[in-house]
């Protein structure tokens, strides 16, 4: 088809999510067709996130400088702590504009089948921050699945000796849910967490 | 003739690609696979142990029905029999989410699902085992009383792959009465009376495994766990060079701390 360099261009595209070898196929020919436009700045961009993006010390969130700008940031509540299950996560509730504390991202949640135990999440920074007494309340907003509750779980056991409240988000009805729509589970957690009107 | 041979050719081939079951079954551990999709470990009372890929099992739409202790309608479909093959499932009733908020809950439905996703194996129909899950399962929601089904569904498991305990009558006196303790070496029974000083190397036997209407506490609960949990380990995963599942150590962890308290 073209030089091995196309090939290999090729091959590293259809590796990202979203990603297909059709889809790689017709990004790698935009990108080639035009290479002032499109794969120099990309090139660049790619090479200075590589460069300056590193994981925050104190937090876990991506950014360009450590601690982050979300950790730096002192109009939040430096004492009310989101603890989430990834960056994209972070980047959700970010989106979303509801949470002004701060975050601090697990890298995962605990799976003994997949052989995921606590040693694999970066949860020890977090337990260092509330050691310390800089945290007044954590908001555990991990997934409401078999792994997520049992790392909610896991969490709580170890947080809850220091004293300081512990919430986690809502399970039930999405907006602009219909009841007929949702799945048993989504339903029965929704009942249970009902709220007086 | 050549109509003939095409429909051979086409009767072997329907053959071939005729491989497929549908049954109720219970997940036991789905792990996404790719980016949307998982590989899903089921629980059927046909097909015993059987795996297959749950395409979209890791999506966002799927997620909540790919999740352990569900009871699941599936479909499995392979071109090949010994193919890893592909599921669809539907939810027939959900043993997840009931016990998510409930720490001790979530922790048994976790080690019945690993303990039976690492000891049984594949494709090998084991209907007590299913059973036993399923009821244990459906329960589950009444507490932690449902402890005492988890060690007697634990010990059927082991009968069932060959390992199974003797309390019926004591390995030294023969006695009926007064049982107390199994013997970790073989597994039967060793009365009150008969243990003399091999007490402290006895593993202690629960009564509701003796009599299901026996009362248990949190003690009993705990030596059944650690009863079942020493053949297990030795049995069922030592067999197989595998340490028994961090999640029923959590178990009985968490079980053994309640008595503490």
């Amino acid at each position: 088809m073209g030089g091995p360099e196309i090939e290999r261009l090729i091959a590293e595209l259809a590796r990202l999510p979203g990603f297909g070898p059709r889809a790689a196929r017709r990004a790698a020919l935009r990108l080639l067709r035009q290479p002032q436009a499109r794969l120099m700045p990309l090139i660049a961009a790619l090479r200075d996130a590589a460069d300056a993006v590193r994981p925050c010390a104190r937090c876990g969130n991506l950014d360009s400088v450590d601690p982050c700008t979300l950790c730096a940031d002192p109009r939040r509540d430096q004492g009310l702590v989101c603890v989430v299950e990834g960056v994209g996560d972070l980047w959700a509730l970010e989106r979303a504009g509801v949470h002004h504390g701060l975050y601090h991202v697990l890298g995962g949640t605990l799976s003994a089948l997949s052989g995921v135990g606590p040693e694999d999440l970066n949860a020890a920074p977090l337990l260092a921050r509330v050691a310390a007494g800089e945290v007044r309340e954590v908001i555990l907003a991990l997934p409401a699945t078999v792994d997520g509750a049992t790392t909610a779980h896991w969490l709580t056991d170890r947080l809850r000796p220091h004293g300081i409240a512990i919430s986690r988000v809502a399970h039930g009805m999405p907006m602009g849910g219909a009841l007929d729509a949702l799945d048993d589970g989504t339903l029965a957690a929704a009942l249970r967490a009902r709220q007086a009107v | 003739m050549g109509v003939r041979v095409g429909e051979r050719a086409g009767a072997a081939l329907s053959w071939l690609t005729s491989m497929e079951w549908e049954a109720p079954g219970i997940l036991l551990h789905a792990e996404p696979f790719g980016e949307g999709d998982a590989l899903a470990s089921v629980l059927t009372e046909a097909q015993g142990r059987h795996r297959g890929l749950a395409r979209g099992g890791a999506s966002r739409r799927q997620a909540a029905l790919w999740q352990p202790g569900n009871l699941l309608h599936l479909r499995w479909l392979g071109r090949l029999a010994d193919q890893l093959g592909s599921f669809s499932g539907e939810l027939i009733h959900t043993g997840a989410a009931p016990v998510l908020d409930e720490p001790l809950l979530l922790a048994m439905l976790s080690a019945a699902c690993a303990v039976a996703e690492g000891a049984l194996p594949e494709r090998a129909p084991h209907p007590r085992v299913f059973a036993g899950l399923l009821r244990l399962i459906a329960e589950l929601p009444r507490g932690a009383a449902m402890l005492a089904a988890q060690v007697r569904w634990e010990a059927t498991l082991l009968a069932e792959l060959g390992y199974g305990l003797d309390l019926s009558c004591c390995a030294l006196s023969g006695a009926r009465d007064g049982l107390a303790f199994v013997s970790p070496r073989s597994g039967r029974a060793v009365s009150e009376a008969a243990a003399g000083v091999w007490r402290a190397r006895l593993l202690p036997l629960p009564g509701f495994l003796l009599d299901e209407e026996a009362p248990a506490g949190p003690a009993d609960w705990r030596d059944g766990l650690r009863l079942t949990g020493h053949f297990l380990a030795r049995d069922a995963f030592g067999q197989q060079h595998r340490p028994l599942p961090l999640a029923r150590l959590s178990l009985y962890q968490r079980v053994a701390e309640s008595t503490k308290e």
